[in-house]
């Protein structure tokens, strides 16, 4: 029952993503391309995730905890710092060469592309490079990306 | 290439994308960051959590195959760029999203709405990137 439910959740994601236009590198890059082809429409994009998102999370933090879990696990560093700045800058750099973000492309490999599944090899290759880098600059720090803001 | 304005499916899409990020969080106590979902799959930490990722993930991926199922039709993926520009786009964003601790699920929606401050700056960074990214593409080397 856990897992089915948390499957839903995880769906009602990727459909939303593959009605919003997030899947597509074309509609993305002309969210940002203004003085092109611009194409607005991921703005309601981001605009009525955050509005749910925000109203939702206030009714939710009014539970003392999760249904499965002990505690409530929201990330917690309040740290703004070059590494928080650069990375997202270079995250920026990335996805406007390819078009897709990791929340775009995962459920884009859904529909079976080969373009996605490059990028998603790709992706997954940048992530095992970042993580070696850490290591070896940081002496082993954990985990640094499974605390997501 | 030019696409089509679709503010009530973007829309109808993004507040999906909400409800979903709420639910993570009611069930999990979880942020929806679609980076830290896919690493803690593919590096799986001590502390566990591998199967609700896994669970999470295969939901995703399910998405177009449900939008397949209702309207006959798989969700536009149309990508105007090269499978070089794919291989180094994708490593980028890789590398960028695990020393930035997140995407654009991760701080652009769920920490936004959370109020982060350390997502507030992490959004404006990587949307302004990208907008430069994309015009020096497009408008200044022309590909």
């Amino acid at each position: 029952m856990k897992h089915l439910i948390t499957y839903l959740i995880g769906l009602i994601f990727g459909v939303g993503i593959s009605i919003s236009g997030m899947a597509n590198p074309a509609k993305v890059l002309n969210f940002f391309d203004f003085f092109g082809t611009w194409d607005p429409s991921l703005a309601f994009v981001m605009g009525g995730a955050v509005i749910v998102a925000g109203i939702g999370y206030k009714i939710v933090f009014r539970r003392s905890a999760p249904v499965f879990e002990p505690v409530f696990n929201a990330p917690i560093s309040t740290v703004i710092d070059a590494k928080l700045v650069g990375g997202s800058a270079v995250f920026g750099i990335g996805w406007g060469i390819a078009g897709f973000c990791p929340g775009g492309a995962l459920p884009a490999l859904g529909t079976g592309k080969t373009d996605v599944i490059i990028f998603f090899a790709a992706l997954v290759s940048g992530i095992l490079i970042a993580r070696a880098l850490m290591r070896l600059d940081l002496g082993g720090s954990s985990g640094a990306a499974t605390s997501n803001n | 290439m030019e696409t089509v304005f679709t503010p009530w499916a973007s829309l109808t899409g993004g507040v999906m994308i909400g409800l979903a990020s709420v639910l993570l969080m009611a069930f999990h106590g979880r942020v929806f960051g679609a980076t830290g979902i896919l690493a803690g799959f593919v590096i799986p930490s001590h502390s566990g959590g591998w199967a609700w990722r896994a669970m999470l993930l295969a939901g995703m991926v399910s998405g177009p195959l449900v939008v397949f199922a209702l309207t006959g039709e798989m969700p536009a993926v149309d990508v105007p760029v090269s499978t070089t520009m794919l291989v180094i786009g994708g490593i980028i964003v890789g590398i960028g999203v695990t020393f930035g601790s997140g995407c654009t699920s991760g701080h652009g929606v769920c920490g936004m709405a959370r109020l982060s401050p350390r997502s507030f700056v992490a959004t404006i960074s990587f949307m302004s990137a990208t907008a430069i990214t994309v015009y020096v593409i497009r408008h200044v080397i022309g590909l």
